[in-house]
């Protein structure tokens, strides 16, 4: 059973995302460390990773963009702030420009990963911290095939309401 | 699961007669205008930013802003000398509704990075 559990705090913001793995915590730590590997799995679904830069170190940079369906690229880069092989990290994540510099326009997600050995597999826990809804909103909107899709099923949302009214 | 709802008072549901609902409608017939609500529920903008996406004039976008803040599915308010317009959806509702589609991210990964390691339990090739 890969999925554990999951919590959310809407008030805080943040997503604690706990999942078991069949394999060594140094394993699992591989797919974090290794870019050929991280990009496999980092991108949303319809937008796939490429790491140009993956310097998994204190305070290393790694850069990367995702491809979108129609073939855009949105940047973004990782800052790792804190580092404990093979059991802990911490890292900021955020949006870049052409350059690979962090964007000004919107503030990075703070990331905290652990991987713990439970029966001879991994638990690994990742809690993300958003520092606004707005933020939020974004980072969804990415996520979506295409961000008016997402709102659309809103609007559908909003109808039904209506309607039942 | 929450819902997200119109910022959901009793005035609002009782003001919802049917031709309330002709205007939502009539609202979401346009492409233009969907387009401008799923803009502006994503984040919030100045009229002037959301004309720019669209190959009409000024006066025209701010008819079809006009026609969905009819229809309440946005509200529009004057800050300074700009016109914002907001999806008219509850931030609450919104952010954990938001915090959920995030955590469905994870759960893709979570799958993704599942199917890598069965590929490779121990090793994991760097090549």
């Amino acid at each position: 059973m890969t999925f554990v559990s999951s919590e959310t705090n809407r008030d805080a913001l943040t997503l604690t995302f706990v999942a078991e793995f069949d394999a060594s915590v140094e394993r699992v730590w591989q797919i974090w460390e290794d870019p050929r590997q991280l990009e496999r799995w980092w991108g949303p679904p319809t937008w796939p990773a490429t790491f140009e830069r993956h310097d998994f170190t204190p305070g290393g940079r790694s850069n990367y963009y995702m491809t979108g369906p129609e073939g855009n690229k949105e940047r973004g880069y990782w800052v790792t702030t804190s580092i404990e092989p093979p059991n802990r990290f911490e890292f900021d994540d955020g949006f870049a420009d052409e350059n690979g510099d962090p964007s000004t326009a919107i503030e990075p997600t703070h990331g905290v990963v652990t991987l713990q050995e439970v029966d001879g597999g991994t638990r690994m826990t990742t809690v993300t911290t958003f520092v606004s809804t707005e933020q939020l909103e974004q980072l969804v909107a990415m996520g979506m095939e295409e961000g008016s899709r997402e709102a659309m099923s809103q609007i559908d949302a909003l109808l039904a309401e209506d309607v039942r009214a | 699961m929450a819902s997200v709802g119109i910022t959901c008072n009793q005035m609002v549901v009782h003001d919802l007669q049917e031709d309330k609902t002709d205007r939502i409608f009539h609202a979401l017939a346009d492409a233009t205008r969907r387009d401008i609500v799923a803009r502006v529920v994503q984040r919030e903008q100045s009229v002037s930013t959301l004309a720019e996406n669209y190959a009409m004039s000024f006066a025209a976008v701010q008819k079809h802003v006009m026609v969905l803040e009819r229809a309440s599915l946005i509200v529009k308010e004057r800050r300074g000398r700009e016109q914002i317009v907001h999806g008219n959806v509850d931030t609450v509702h919104r952010a954990t509704q938001l915090l959920q589609q995030y955590e469905e991210l994870w759960r893709f990964r979570a799958e993704s990075i599942r199917e890598i390691l069965s590929e490779n339990p121990e090793r994991g090739d760097k090549s």
